[in-house]
């Protein structure tokens, strides 16, 4: 379990995060919503290490992560951002090497390449596993950091909006694998989504943010609600169910 | 060609030249001129490797191509300590006089500096431009303070000091060859420790610290390694700026692979032949019509154009 207790980030004096505190159950599809610089990156961020926390504790599996070695928290905790700029030019099957260097430190063992192969496969990218990625469109780059991530073999999995620049094609087959991964591989999955209708679909627990505090949290059908919605977007949001999801329709 | 190929080809080379350079034209009387030579040739490729290996690390952790510790003002940081020490303190301080004293304590100082650097340059979101605008403000502001104290300093110490700023190839600081020998030895023994963290902190910062590398330490460790190492070959034949950047980046489109482990061999192994290679040319070709540093700085200089014309287009 994630436990992210009264957590504070400051951006120039000013709290981003504010006083944050949530519960994150292992074995499920967990988003975090809410408007823009609601503070849902960067909770993110302090999660996996990534930004430091001014203030508060996260404990994951009962262990502080500060008293967690580097090594040690990236074989429990990995984590993909929404913007994944690399200078080198690396394959596909490179990059998702890096994913094991948390186990081997850079020399892979033929155990850590079973892995890459393996997680090139549930990404169905074999046939392009050795294409560069600057060749690639932005939904091949896409699965091919998830393989990645997927290759480092983590209780808890990160992603900061993983649909950003994705057709709906690959945002569905992204928001697939995520689920089977919860559903058949037991893991743990935090992401930030911007669409709720991705979120009510695919979620099982859903944490709304607004202005660095939570709003609302709760299981999926609570909070894809049209006066919860209100108070999270200042936005009216009818909720239609079409073939068993809560959908809402914010176009109009 | 497989990398090991490559790396064997180009030790080949570097052999090669060496053994020109000292036994060319050598003339019978080998007791006087193959010492000179030698120590001549060893103090070259010690600045040679020392450059490139600080030139990779330094390229690596701060994830661009284009600057070098001698461009962010490492090197005239050296000029700027070395002025200093005899504005302040007197030509005739030990601190001058005895060599290795002086090497320490500029090393030394360098050391501190590279820690402080660490803060400005790898806080929280800071990104490339930031870096540039940086090192270009660092280089112009230690070359200007230097030249400022020696305009003030009495002639004659600043003849000494000249003596220091004009150490080239044609005139290496021999004295504290043994020293540097052994201090980069310990350098890069000791940055090999955190040279398996090379590779993936080339993937940047955030993707770095996902995998498991404690970032902080390591990037601070491998800032100070730059700055023992860029001391060392300033100390030997003063600045060379834009070798660094050459080398680097020839190893670069040569190896084209990520794997520091042959970028690293590559590069220094490059940065001999062309150090060598340009030294041989210069005394036996133009017999010291011109000197290596000009030769190099120019070629350098239109490189790094290049490199600027080829990003701005990218």
């Amino acid at each position: 379990m994630i436990e992210v207790r009264d957590v504070t980030k400051l951006y120039g004096g000013k709290p981003v995060v504010d006083s944050v505190s949530v519960a994150i159950a292992r074995n499920q599809i967990t988003s975090f919503i809410g408007p823009n610089g609601a503070g849902k990156s960067t909770l993110l961020s302090m999660i996996s290490r990534l930004a430091d926390k001014d203030r508060g504790e996260i404990f994951i599996n009962d262990r502080e992560i500060g008293r967690y070695k580097s090594n040690e928290l990236a074989r429990t905790v990995s984590i993909l951002k929404q913007t994944n700029h690399i200078n080198i030019r690396l394959t596909i099957r490179d990059l998702v090497s890096f994913g094991r260097f948390p186990y081997s430190q850079g020399r892979l063992t033929k155990e850590d390449w079973r892995y890459v192969d393996e997680a090139i496969r549930y990404m169905e990218l074999e046939d392009i596993e050795n294409k560069y990625l600057d060749q690639l469109s932005g939904g091949q780059r896409q699965r091919a950091f998830i393989a990645m991530v997927l290759a480092q073999d983590t209780e808890y999995v990160l992603l900061d909006e993983p649909l950003n620049n994705l057709d709906m094609k690959h945002s569905v087959q992204i928001m697939k694998v995520l689920r089977r991964m919860v559903d058949e591989l037991g893991k743990t999955v935090v992401f930030v989504l911007h669409d709720i209708n991705f979120a009510s679909c695919y979620s099982d627990y859903i944490v709304a943010l607004k202005g660095g505090k939570i709003v609302r949290e709760g299981p999926t059908a609570d909070i894809i609600d049209t006066p919860v919605l209100r108070e999270v977007y200042d936005m009216e949001i009818p909720i239609e169910t079409i073939g068993g999801n809560r959908i809402g329709i914010y176009f109009s | 060609m497989h990398p090991k190929g490559k790396i064997a080809a180009l030790a080949a080379f570097a052999l090669l030249l060496i053994a020109a350079f000292v036994f060319y034209k050598s003339g019978t009387n080998w007791d006087y001129v193959l010492p000179r030579r030698l120590v001549k040739i060893a103090a070259i490729a010690l600045t040679g490797a020392a450059i490139a290996f600080a030139t990779m690390v330094f390229q690596t952790i701060t994830n661009n191509r284009i600057l070098t510790p001698s461009i962010i003002g490492l090197d005239s940081l050296y000029m700027l300590i070395q002025t200093f020490i005899i504005f302040v303190f007197g030509s005739m301080s030990p601190m001058v006089i005895n060599k290795s004293v002086n090497f320490f304590i500029t090393v030394g100082l360098m050391m501190i500096f590279a820690a402080l650097l660490y803060k400005v340059l790898f806080k929280e979101g800071r990104n490339l431009f930031f870096l540039l605008l940086v090192g270009i403000i660092f280089g112009t502001f230690f070359g200007s303070i230097s030249t400022f104290l020696q305009v003030l300093i009495d002639p004659n110490e600043f003849l000494i000091v000249q003596d220091r700023m004009f150490a080239s190839f044609n005139n290496v600081n021999t004295d504290i060859l043994a020293l540097a020998f052994a201090l980069t030895a310990l350098t890069v023994l000791y940055a090999m420790r955190y040279a398996k963290y090379l590779d993936v902190l080339s993937l940047g910062r955030d993707h770095a610290i996902g995998l498991g590398v404690p970032y902080d330490r390591t990037v601070r460790q491998l800032l100070i390694v730059v700055a023992v190492l860029i001391a060392i070959s300033t100390a030997l034949v003063g600045p060379i700026t834009f070798l660094g950047l050459l080398v680097a980046n020839v190893a670069h489109e040569l190896f084209r692979t990520y794997r520091h482990s042959y970028l690293l061999t590559g590069s220094v192994l490059i940065s001999v032949i062309a150090l060598v290679g340009g030294q041989f040319v210069v005394e036996r070709v133009f017999t010291f019509s011109t000197t290596l540093s000009v030769i190099i700085n120019f070629i350098g200089g239109v490189y790094f154009l290049y490199l600027l014309l080829r990003e701005s287009k990218a």
